[in-house]
């Protein structure tokens, strides 16, 4: 369906170039992260990477344990797809792209162990908080992922606890205490088109991905998750050098929070 | 009890204070930003376009098809569940009636222009907030429009008549509160969205509705300059 | 009789419902209506006067589908007598086996083999009816497949200007970045020439589209494309 749009990227690539003239691996500019913009979230936060814009807001509520850990808090992440940033996102219940986007980022955190899930336990067996963060996309312009889980950091970084009596929590009334990151974990989607690698797809670019290795890192550059993507299967060699861009330009976007 | 002087110490006839932006959401037709106190809206404009399932298209014009949702996390008070509720389907109902009198679809049979609300924080406000910002994003998609749509809560608090009912007015607890969102085509002065809960008499009501027309003409001219701004100074 | 009263300037920007002026001697053009005495804005436009009559000149909206118009569309589906395209509008056209080009097609034939799902084709719009059913043709000069280069998507009403007065500006776009361009009437354009002179190409493009409602354009770009130039042979004047 893209035959025209594929081969001219492709012989962009091998001018190494890209549509609007960006290196390969090169993030689009600027990005910027904005704090605390949503009031009614215990932490929130916005990022931009180009034109691609997402909102993440964090709120913790209280609820009972998994029975097999009855000491550990959880985190669950959304993400929706809202028909607002994307002319091609229909309304309706989350499609699996969706489902994936959150999935990618909550493994991501919670593989990492950026939250420890024992400080998130209020009384062992009855009591836990459950970080609920959701991703809402304002305007999507490619590269969801990078974003996304770049802004669920972000939020989660922003997030003090609301006043809990031991029954209700009081949303209204935030305490001074913040949520601890142990881990900062990022997310870099490595996109393979032809035989070149590229990162930060715009929305043309994203027509014609052959194939995608979303990769999650930590500060010191160990991987905690990955997610391959697109119809193309990847050899050995693609993934070590993919591993090594995502890791590297991890390294690059920690720098901005 | 009489409601002496309002819990943020605003005058009676006083709105929050606003802030609009239009042109916010590059992948649109047409988008605008809306806020007022801490009510923040966005609307995003798709359209015409073409329109499925093809039962619902009307050969004789395009349809004006509106959602409201609220992001999970635009509460003061719990997590929002997202999917919607019946709320938000009553509000992206009475959304779509108000905003349809100033478009004229005529000339795009069996299309459909869809406008999309999306609110990331709330405070009381939010259909009207909503629908001021749907209205310029209308206009900025380029919409045969005779005129936009201004949009506020009024209320009753205790003995006073107020405007823009906050939400700590909402749920005030002494007295009883009325909370009536109006919709207004601002020129005509006509009025497209009219809602109400609580108690109040009619001459109440009229005399709302009376003081309507001016703070909406104020809002208006918010909207005027927001999408005016988006052409100014362009710089080289 | 009273002196009608113009309340807005030439080249102001205008909103839905603005009073644009007053008085029974002041006729409404496109993108305005009459009101009891005033003629009052129906769109967000640009105002323009002309002679007695002020309308509004459109600042965004999408694409309309007219007759005449040449328009760059996508091929979305191949049947057996012809093709579906997509004409970056809420409608679809028809471009029908005997439309298609001069050369002589079976029938039975496999259509794909001249245009594919997810060609792009330059074509010229031959009817469209009251209920928005459009027919194009294939046949004319310049009407072909195209291949290579990238296709941008600008605002269809930002075209006029894009192209020019006699299709000066596309021209002195095309030589400075020695690009073969096709303006679509549809807000499609289709680019080809080399990445570093296409991506010059689109940013004078994107920079027309932006400021389109302001004057002195055509020097800008002018500047903008010399201050940008991709090195090229120089020609004599």
């Amino acid at each position: 369906m893209y035959k025209e749009l594929r081969s001219h990227i492709i012989s962009l690539l091998e001018a190494n170039t890209r549509l609007d003239g960006r290196k390969l691996t090169e993030y689009r500019q600027p990005i910027t992260i904005e704090y605390g913009v949503i009031k009614t979230a215990e932490g929130s936060a916005r990022v931009k990477i180009g034109e691609t814009d997402i909102i993440v807001g964090v709120k913790l509520e209280v609820g009972e344990p998994y029975p097999d850990t009855p000491d550990e808090g959880t985190i669950i992440v959304g993400a929706e797809l809202l028909p607002m940033s994307n002319p091609e996102f229909e309304p309706g219940p989350p499609q699996i792209q969706a489902i994936e986007l959150a999935r990618v980022v909550d493994r991501g955190i919670r593989e990492s162990k950026a939250l420890d899930f024992k400080k998130l336990c209020i009384t062992p067996g009855e009591k836990i908080w459950m970080v609920v963060i959701d991703i809402c996309p304002i305007n999507d312009a490619g590269n969801l992922f990078d974003a996304s889980s770049l802004a669920a950091l972000a939020a989660l970084k922003d997030t003090k606890y609301p006043a809990f009596n031991g029954v209700k929590v009081d949303y209204k009334n935030k305490t001074d205490k913040k949520l601890q990151l142990e881990k900062t974990p990022i997310a870099v989607t490595v996109i393979k088109i032809g035989n070149k690698f590229i990162i930060d797809p715009d929305t043309e670019e994203e027509k014609v991905v052959d194939a995608r290795l979303t990769v999650s890192s930590i500060d010191n550059g160990t991987l905690c998750a990955m997610q391959k993507g697109g119809d193309m299967p990847l050899s050995a060699e693609d993934i070590d050098k993919m591993l090594d861009i995502g890791i590297e330009k991890g390294k690059e976007l920690r720098k901005h929070l | 009890m009489t409601y002496k002087q309002r819990i943020d110490g605003r005058k009676f006839d006083e709105m929050r204070p606003i802030e609009a932006k239009v042109g916010v959401i590059p992948r649109a037709d047409g988008s605008a930003m809306f806020k007022i106190g801490n009510t923040w809206a966005y609307a995003a404009v798709y359209g015409p376009r073409n329109l499925h399932p093809k039962f619902m298209q009307d050969p004789q014009t395009g349809i004006l098809r509106c959602s409201y949702n609220m992001m999970p996390f635009s509460s003061s008070g719990e997590r929002v569940r997202p999917g919607g509720s019946r709320r938000s389907k009553e509000i992206s109902l009475v959304t779509q009636k108000a905003l349809l009198p100033v478009l004229n679809l005529e000339d795009y049979p069996n299309s459909v222009v869809d406008v999309f609300i999306e609110l990331p924080q709330t405070e009381a406000g939010s259909r009207c907030a909503g629908i001021c910002a749907a209205s310029m994003a209308l206009a900025d998609a380029g919409l045969d429009m005779k005129d936009l749509v201004s949009a506020v809560s009024f209320g009753k608090v205790d003995d006073k008549l107020v405007v823009d009912l906050d939400y700590s007015e909402e749920s005030y607890p002494d007295g009883g509160v009325a909370d009536i969102p109006i919709a207004m085509l601002p020129n005509s002065g006509k009025i497209s969205l009219l809602q109400m809960d609580g108690e109040v008499t009619k001459e109440e009501l009229m005399k709302l509705i009376g003081m309507s027309k001016k703070v909406l003409m104020d809002i208006y001219e918010v909207q005027k300059k927001a999408l005016k701004d988006k052409y100014k100074g362009v710089e080289d | 009789m009273k002196m009608s009263e113009i309340k807005v300037k030439d080249k102001e920007i205008s909103v839905p419902g603005e009073v644009l002026a007053v008085g029974m001697d002041v006729l409404p053009g496109a993108g305005t209506y009459r009101e009891g005495e005033k003629i009052v804005a129906n769109r967000l436009g640009l105002v323009m006067m002309d002679g007695r009559t002020i309308k509004l000149l459109p600042l965004s909206g999408r694409y309309m589908p007219k007759t005449n118009d040449t328009i760059i569309c996508k091929v979305i589906d191949v049947g057996f007598n012809g093709w579906r395209l997509d004409t970056n509008s809420a409608y679809s056209a028809m471009l029908s086996m005997k439309d298609a080009t001069s050369e002589f097609i079976q029938r039975g034939a496999n259509l794909t083999q001249y245009y594919d799902l997810g060609d792009h084709i330059v074509c010229q719009i031959v009817n469209v009816t009251s209920q928005k059913l459009i027919d194009v043709t294939m046949k004319g000069p310049g009407l072909r497949k195209l291949k290579g280069g990238r296709i941008i998507e600008v605002d269809a009403n930002k075209v006029p200007r894009i192209i020019g007065k006699q299709g000066s500006m596309v021209v002195m776009i095309k030589e400075a970045t020695q690009c073969n361009i096709v303006v679509g009437q549809n807000g499609l354009i289709w680019i080809d020439g080399g990445p570093m002179n296409e991506l010059l190409a689109i940013q004078a493009i994107r920079k027309i589209s932006a400021e389109s409602h302001t004057t002195g354009l055509t020097d800008k770009i002018k500047g903008f494309l010399e201050q940008n130039s991709v090195p090229k042979k120089t020609h004599q004047d």
